[in-house]
């Protein structure tokens, strides 16, 4: 048996020896692994969840049968006699040494740097002395809130930022740099980014931010720090985190003399080994062919690599797998920067597509004869960055521009290379999901499943649709594997044949025991002709955990629960009520975005005692949690507003109630505005009302989320009644006809005809079903019942809430809250590992 | 059978009539979240409760179904689907569920853990 030392029990040593232990199937190494840091390899990526309240073991990566010295670190390598030296006085002879000792943070030599209350932040220890640090901080009596200053708007700075505020101080965040992210992003780019970060509404940070300044020194002052910037500026502060970059752990190698890159790192050839023939670098460390990186993705395939050699293999790095490539969803800020973001290529031609009003800057930077694309940025808006990744080094499909312009090109799949590497979280190239597709692997399920692409951040399951598709592949209009028909073929089904159950459906008209597509949709086509409450008999089933246990399903198996305010409407009795409830039952309570109030954090054994609560004060399901009408949002109106024309909030009230509980394909929302000001956001609704002089102006199709549309104008100055009958049969049409989860808008986009047809069928009754469709709202509207109401007195129902079926009122053990401003919220649980 | 019966301990958790075609339940047996489905073939089986990829102890709330004729549920989070015969998630082959075995007697269901 050979010996095989590694120094450095990091993510990426980790990764080289869980390879080797999987791999080496004759047992000809022996490995011993010697960590600095005292406890086993954990997930450094993920640190920062670590504030959240994510467990230093939740972290731990998995234990290896290696000899481990933990606390031990190297102090020196002898090479000829090959021998490594410990602190602790151990003496490991070896035949391959690795040397996987990563970064460390590099702080600038300022003044004061060595005050207590200055910390880095790369490992678990940091984060606790950080911890314990802004808990004194905030424990400590006096007005205001406590602050911090972050040196370095890097991605690691921008996140130990967050990280700041989650632990209740105020960070600032200084760069010195003319823009945040200097690496990954341009100056166009920074700049949104920067407002963005500073925007104190909704996601967003609400950071302080100083680009262009350095800090110059750090003194005491009584019990708080004083760091001083470049401008003279003085900046009070409870703790200081640097985060002003990393540099490669080198030192011992350089006392070894190995050769080391230009700009430090421990030189390596692309089969990761150094000018020593018995000693390798992996990870941080390595200056790979002089180059450092400072992403685990790359480590990992160095580890590979190693692995591979030391077995007697011939792998060797490649470029693609050196993809620097980086796209964040952090602060709720979308970022993304691929390929020669910097134009450093020389001669490299920049376009730019900068909307300050829409917050999105995207920029596209391509060689000199414009043909070829070398990298961007994308800020604000990165939806495009799967599409264009995997486009660096390959002939620009389409006009630069349109490539990033809102509302321009969509890019095909089919404008990529086969080199094109599709999934960068697993590296699969276009060419591999072809032979995939080629080899029978005609489903987004099968490609994840003999590919491994989609399986990691997601990011690229769009791409792979669209390759199957391309392909020639037929999508057909099928539901699902059960099912060969479309939602609208099985609604006729269901109409014309009066089946009322899943089984009698899949047995006559499908096959197989249905799946999580297919079972929801037909419970709505159930409930939209009147199959009674949603648990009855074998609907039970059928329904999605939101609609079984009537709340909306949260991250860490809790509840939320809305109850329906109609019109936004609501009594001081009845905000009293919604208060008294919250406090009682310990719920976080918001506003939402549809005009009503959200109390997080229910447990399934809580909600029958909760809405027996609510029910009893007069309220009734919001249907927060179902495909199904959500709120008509209202603005005043005639009745306060100087400006208004019609009661738009007495409209929204009585639209609200005619169509609650309406199952429908997918959410359903709307609102009524009392005049062309607005102010109720109704053009942003699938049916959107708004007062005019003589009456209301109808739209349809609108909607927010992930790609916003403006709803568009049905028919003008209706009164009242004939508002109501174009909106009983708009909707039961959709409902109908449109696909499963298919919003409004893409269903009249899908029409053949589009808004004209619909128009043509809602106004003028051109295909003569307008009777038969008002007649199928009047039967929803005259049986609805309330749904909570309906489980209250059924003893049956009721049994089905329980946490434990062997324990019906132990609450689930992994719900545990914390504080975050005076509220309780949910400890984040277990975060899922790194993809490789 | 024998072998088996041997290396688990069984505990009770409910009268076979609580488990209604096709939906799930939990079970704390110990301090091991258990998710008990019954099948529409009259069949029990029983995974970890704990969804592998949002940690949130859900997996008894998904919906039963079958994939290409196998028994599945599928989270009710981030909807990965896993086979009730062996805990495998069908969309991430490096992921799966412990499963546990059941059998009923006298009308009630009993989840067998490992000593
Ligand atoms: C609670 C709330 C956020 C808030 O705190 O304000 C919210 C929360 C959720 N939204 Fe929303 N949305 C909320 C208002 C909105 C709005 C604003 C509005 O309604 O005016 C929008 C944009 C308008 C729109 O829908 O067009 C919105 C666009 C979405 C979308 C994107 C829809 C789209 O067509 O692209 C989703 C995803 C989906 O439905 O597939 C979504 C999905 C969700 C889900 C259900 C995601 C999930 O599956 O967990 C969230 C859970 C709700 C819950 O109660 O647990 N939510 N969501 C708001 C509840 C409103 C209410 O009273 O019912
Ligand atoms: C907060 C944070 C967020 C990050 N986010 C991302 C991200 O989103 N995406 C991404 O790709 N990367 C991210 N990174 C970077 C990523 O963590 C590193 O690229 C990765 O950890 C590098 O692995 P490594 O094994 O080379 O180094 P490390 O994980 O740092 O491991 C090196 C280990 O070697 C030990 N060591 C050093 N010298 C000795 C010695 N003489 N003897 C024994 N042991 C020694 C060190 O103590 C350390 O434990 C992030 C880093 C941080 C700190
Ligand atoms: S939309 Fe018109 S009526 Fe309504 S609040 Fe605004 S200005 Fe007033
Ligand atoms: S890019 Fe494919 S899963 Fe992340």
């Amino acid at each position: 048996m050979r010996e095989l030392v590694v120094i450095g029990n990091g993510m990426v040593g980790h990764r080289l020896v869980q390879a080797l232990c999987d791999r080496d199937s004759t047992g000809a190494w022996h490995v011993t692994v010697l960590g600095e840091e005292a406890r086993p390899a954990y997930d450094r990526v993920a640190l920062s969840s670590y504030v959240d309240g994510v467990s230093a073991e939740d972290l731990t990566l998995p234990g290896l049968a290696v000899d481990l010295h933990l606390g031990d670190p190297a102090v020196a390598i002898d090479r000829d006699a090959r021998r490594v030296t410990t602190e602790g006085g151990r003496v490991l002879p070896y035949d391959a040494l690795v040397l996987a000792t990563g970064s460390v943070p590099f702080v600038p030599p300022v003044p004061g740097r060595d005050l207590p209350g200055c910390f880095v932040y790369r490992t678990l220890d940091d984060l606790d002395a950080i911890k314990a640090a802004a808990a004194d901080a905030v424990a400590r009596p006096g007005p205001g809130r406590r602050s911090a200053v972050v040196v370095g708007g890097g991605l690691l700075g921008l996140e130990a930022a967050r990280a700041l505020r989650s632990l209740g101080l105020s960070p600032q965040v200084v760069e010195i740099a003319p823009r945040l992210m200097p690496v990954q992003v341009d100056e166009g780019g920074g700049a949104l980014l920067r407002r963005l970060v500073e925007s104190p509404s909704g996601s967003h940070a609400g950071l302080a931010v100083r680009c262009g300044v350095s800090v110059e020194g750090i003194v005491r002052d009584r019990d708080r720090l004083v760091a001083t910037l470049s401008d003279g500026v003085e900046l009070d502060a409870d703790v200081v985190v640097f985060s002003a970059g990393i540099r490669p752990a080198d030192a011992l190698a350089r006392a070894a003399g190995l050769v080391t890159g230009e700009r430090g790192g421990v030189f390596v050839d692309d089969r990761c080994r150094t000018s020593d023939e018995h000693v390798w670098a992996i990870g941080e460390v390595a200056a790979l062919q002089g180059r450092t990186y400072g992403l685990v993705a790359p480590g990992y395939a160095m580890a590979e690599v190693v692995a591979d050699r030391l077995l007697g293999g011939r792998a060797t790095m490649t470029p693609a797998e050196l993809d620097m490539s980086t796209r964040l969803k952090m602060l709720g800020v979308d970022v993304a920067s691929f390929g020669d973001a910097q134009a450093t290529t020389p001669g490299a031609l920049e376009v730019v597509v900068n909307d300050p009003v829409a917050g999105t800057y995207a920029k596209l930077v391509i060689s000199d004869d414009a043909r070829t694309l070398l990298g961007g940025v994308l800020v604000g808006d990165a939806s495009r960055y799967a599409a264009l990744r995997p486009l660096v080094g390959s002939p620009l499909p389409a006009d630069p521009v349109a490539l990033i312009a809102p509302g321009g090109v969509e890019l095909g799949a089919d404008a990529l290379p086969d080199s094109a590497q599709i999934c960068s979280c697993n590296a699969v190239t276009k060419g591999a999901i072809g032979q995939a597709i080629a080899d029978g692997a005609d489903t987004v399920p099968a490609l994840k499943a003999c590919t491994r692409a989609g399986t990691s951040c997601g990011s690229c399951v769009p791409l792979l649709k669209k390759l199957l598709i391309d392909s020639g592949v037929q999508v057909s209009t099928a539901l699902c594997e059960h099912f060969g028909q479309s939602r609208a073929e099985l609604f006729e089904i269901v109409a014309g044949t009066g089946i009322r159950t899943f089984s009698e459906l899949v047995s006559r008209f499908g096959r197989g025991r249905g799946c999580d597509i297919c079972k929801p949709a037909v419970a709505s086509i159930l409930a939209s002709q009147g199959a009674g409450h949603v648990h009855d008999g074998e609907q039970a089933a059928l329904q999605d955990t939101n609609d079984h246990f009537l709340a909306n399903l949260q991250r860490n198996g809790t509840y939320s629960v809305v109850p329906r305010l109609a019109g936004g409407e609501v009594t001081p009795e009845g905000l009293i009520v919604i208060g008294e409830v919250a406090r009682d039952f310990g719920l976080y309570t918001k506003i939402t975005g549809g005009q009503r109030i959200d109390m997080f954090g229910a447990r399934v054994e809580q909600l029958p005692a909760i809405w027996r609560r609510l029910v009893d004060a007069g309220f009734e399901s919001g249907h927060a949690y179902g495909k199904s009408l959500r709120t008509v949002k209202s603005c005043v109106g005639t009745t306060w507003c100087r400006y208004g024309v019609q009661d738009s909030v007495g409209l929204a009230v009585a639209l609200e109630l005619r169509y609650r509980g309406l199952r429908a394909p997918h959410k359903l929302k709307s609102g009524v505005s009392g005049c062309a000001r607005e102010c109720a956001e109704a053009r942003s609704k699938d049916f959107g009302i708004i007062a005019t002089e003589e009456g209301w102006n109808l739209y349809v199709g609108g909607n927010g989320g992930f790609t916003p549309r403006h709803a568009e104008l049905l028919a003008s100055d209706l009164d009242t009644e004939t508002l109501v009958r174009y909106l009983d049969r708009y909707l039961m049409f959709y409902v109908r006809t449109a696909d499963r989860l298919q919003r409004t808008a893409p269903w009249i986009e899908s029409l053949e005809g589009g808004l004209d047809h619909l128009r043509a069928v809602v106004v003028e009754d051109s295909l003569g079903i307008g009777a038969d469709l008002e007649a199928a709202m009047e039967a929803h509207v005259g049986s609805y019942a309330d749904e909570w109401r309906g489980v209250l007195e059924d003893e049956e129902k009721l049994s089905r809430f329980v946490s434990f079926v062997n324990a019906p009122d132990t609450p689930d053990p992994l719900v545990r809250t914390r504080e975050e401003r005076g509220q309780p919220v949910p400890v984040a649980l277990g975060m899922p590992g790194v993809g490789a | 059978m024998t072998a088996v019966e041997t290396s688990v301990h069984w505990t009770t958790v409910c009268p076979l009539g609580r488990l209604l075609p096709e939906r799930g339940v939990a079970a704390l047996v110990g301090d091991v979240q258990v998710a008990i489905f019954r099948l529409h073939d009259g069949s029990v089986r029983a995974v970890g409760n704990v969804d592998p990829f949002s940690g949130a102890a859900v997996i008894s709330r998904g919906i039963v179904g079958d994939r290409g004729g196998v028994p599945t549920v599928a989270s009710p989070v981030y909807k990965q689907v896993f086979g009730l015969l062996d805990g495998r998630c069908l969309d991430d082959a490096d992921v799966s569920l412990p499963t546990y075995p059941v059998r009923i007697r006298y009308g009630h269901l009993d989840v067998g853990l490992p000593w």
